[in-house]
């Protein structure tokens, strides 16, 4: 081929996949605004629909028949006690697995089965797990239909997020890190607490918040274990004026929660009704969303001093 | 100072070297010297592999002893045997001994405890690995992991620490700032200070200055050089001018063997095995 003949052919080229790469970058960016686009119309319609339904009487009401009176506290209330139960079980026993299978687990089978399972274990139907509750917690245990229940049925669904988002940010550190503590002589729960838990948090924290956001909307299990959807009481408080001081009488209450509650709503006719479920929805999205933004800024604040 | 590194054009000799004493009196011998380890038939594997075989070595006290050869001789891992590195790894195994004095402790030996290990034999890494806290707090970790936490005590040791590894005036208005905020140079000596706060036996040194710039080299291979009149040190170097400039020993590795251990001016001037001078003369490796 003559060379200018080749110059040209290879400009011609050139422009070809000059212009692939113009438009993969076009394309990409319609469908990255697609998806915000979608976040953006329903928390419109929800706010449409719903923010006028929204005030004091709202928050602090119990359900009603007549949907202008109707509230959703025993909602609220339910979703922050199933929360609790479901933080303080899903947290210790998520961080102490990830722990163990990152740091201390020995690498055969076995141990690679467990972890396949795991990740299976996040990919199961959250209704199994509701079905799982109800016949260990809410039968076999007989904690029947309770916020205890709730709690660790969500509790399970949520683990194995907790436990993935615990490995990742340990295996994030670099094994040079582990050395150096290992060549001071430290033990190996020395080099996680004195190390790789402190440097981890970040990584650690936002996934236990994103577990939460998670659990917080769940309904299926709920539903499958007997979550009521017209509940006009709240649980017996934890604190008395009295000795012991103390109750955990609460855990074993009937309870509502908030997706509950909304689904209860969507599912009566009347426009109003479809109000206060748009009305409940806004506040469940503003919560998870405000969950989301603190695991946002967690994780900034403790990766700020760490770089590898 | 008087040599950069990575300019050095010449093979080391005995004129290139540092000055030593002229007497052998006071530069003992590798047979006069009292030894610090003494390693015995060791192999080493990883799972199935052979990586070690039958290395028999005695390491001066108080002295620097350099481990040379070409890239996968098993020089690395013949040093991560001395502090029982390859324990936080599965599949791996020793057969031999290794003992440090003073007090005859097999450091492979069943009974053995390898933090115990651990904290006799410091180590300094290829790359410097600072944890991410404060200056101060890599330095006192390893006084911190042996009990102390007083601190006055503290506070005496880590600035000792911090002066042996020539640290002291770059990081005394700043203790208590990140070390990541460090250049790599000082970064690295932090790790040597880190390593010698606790008045180890020996101190490992892994290619300390790989990832250094010229500069950098040179302080820490003055630090190395200071620091043999506190601890033996033992240091794996690709260099081998740097093994010439600041070893006394020089011991030369090949395919799993020990090929030849003497004195660094006898091994660099007058090798005794083919190998040994073919590596050093840049034939191979």
């Amino acid at each position: 081929m003559l060379p200018e003949k080749r110059a040209h052919e290879l400009e011609r080229r050139a422009h070809r996949r000059r212009s692939i790469d113009r438009w993969f970058g076009r394309l990409g960016m319609v469908l990255t605004l697609t998806t915000l686009g979608i976040l953006a119309v329903l928390l419109l319609n929800l706010a449409v629909n719903g923010l006028s339904r929204i005030d004091w009487h709202f928050l602090t009401s119990f359900p009603s028949r007549r949907a202008a009176e109707a509230g959703i506290l025993s909602a609220w209330v339910g979703t922050l006690l199933l929360m609790i139960v479901t933080a303080s079980v899903a947290i210790p026993f998520g961080i102490a697995a990830g722990i163990y299978l990152e740091e201390y687990a020995p690498k055969n089978r076995w141990t690679d089965f467990i972890e396949i399972n795991i990740a299976n274990l996040a990919g199961v139907p959250s209704i199994l797990y509701g079905l799982m509750a109800l016949g260990l917690f809410v039968y076999s245990f007989r904690f029947g239909q309770s916020i205890l229940s709730g709690g660790l049925a969500l509790a399970c669904l949520v683990l194995p997020i907790v436990i993935v988002a615990t490995r990742e940010s340990l295996r994030s550190i670099p094994a040079m890190i582990r050395e150096a503590a290992f060549a001071l002589g430290a033990t190996r729960w020395q080099a996680v607490w004195h190390h790789l838990l402190p440097y981890s948090t970040g990584g650690i924290a936002t996934g236990v918040i994103l577990a939460m956001s998670r659990a917080i909307g769940e309904s299926a299990p709920l539903i499958t274990i007997g979550a009521l959807t017209f509940i006009a009481f709240l649980p017996p408080p934890a604190l008395h004026s009295t000795p012991p001081f103390v109750s955990f009488e609460w855990l074993f209450s009937p309870y509502s929660a908030l997706p509950i509650q909304m689904f209860n709503w969507v599912s009566r006719p009347g426009e109003e009704f479809q109000a206060n479920a748009a009305a409940a929805g806004l506040v469940l999205m503003v919560i998870t969303l405000s969950m989301n933004g603190a695991a946002i800024l967690i994780r900034r604040r403790a990766q700020r001093n760490i770089t590898w | 100072m008087s040599t950069v590194p990575a300019q050095d054009p010449n093979p080391p000799s005995a004129s290139s070297t540092r000055p030593r004493p002229p007497s052998p009196a006071a530069s003992p011998s590798a047979d006069q010297a009292s030894i610090k380890v003494s390693i015995r038939n060791l192999n080493f594997f990883y799972g199935s592999h052979q990586v070690l075989r039958g290395v028999s070595l005695d390491i001066p006290a108080y002295q620097v002893t350099a481990l040379i050869g070409p890239s996968g001789c098993g020089k690395t891992t013949l040093l991560r045997c001395l502090n029982r590195m390859h324990d936080l790894y599965p599949g791996n195994r020793y057969e031999g001994t290794v003992q440090l004095q003073p007090g005859n402790t097999d450091i492979l030996g069943p009974g053995m405890d390898p933090i115990q290990v651990r904290m006799r034999c410091g180590m300094v890494f290829q790359k410097p690995n600072p944890f991410p806290k404060s200056i101060y707090e890599n330095v006192a970790y390893g006084l911190r992991l042996q009990g102390m936490n007083r601190r006055r005590d503290l506070d005496e040791r880590v600035e000792k620490a911090l002066r042996e590894a020539a640290l002291w005036e770059e990081v005394k208005s700043r203790l208590h700032q990140l070390a990541h905020n460090l250049s790599g140079g000082q970064q690295q000596r932090l790790c040597i200070a880190r390593a010698i706060a606790t008045d180890p036996d020996v101190v490992l040194f892994d290619e300390p200055t790989s990832a250094l710039d010229p500069i950098a080299t040179s302080k820490i291979e003055e630090l190395i050089v200071e620091l043999k009149k506190r601890v033996t040190v033992i240091i794996v170097t690709h260099n081998l001018q740097q093994a010439g400039r600041i070893s006394d020993m020089t011991a030369f590795m090949y395919l799993g063997e020990l090929i030849e251990f003497g004195e660094t001016n006898r091994v660099f001037t007058n090798p005794a095995k083919p190998q040994t001078e073919d590596y050093i003369s840049g034939r191979f490796g």
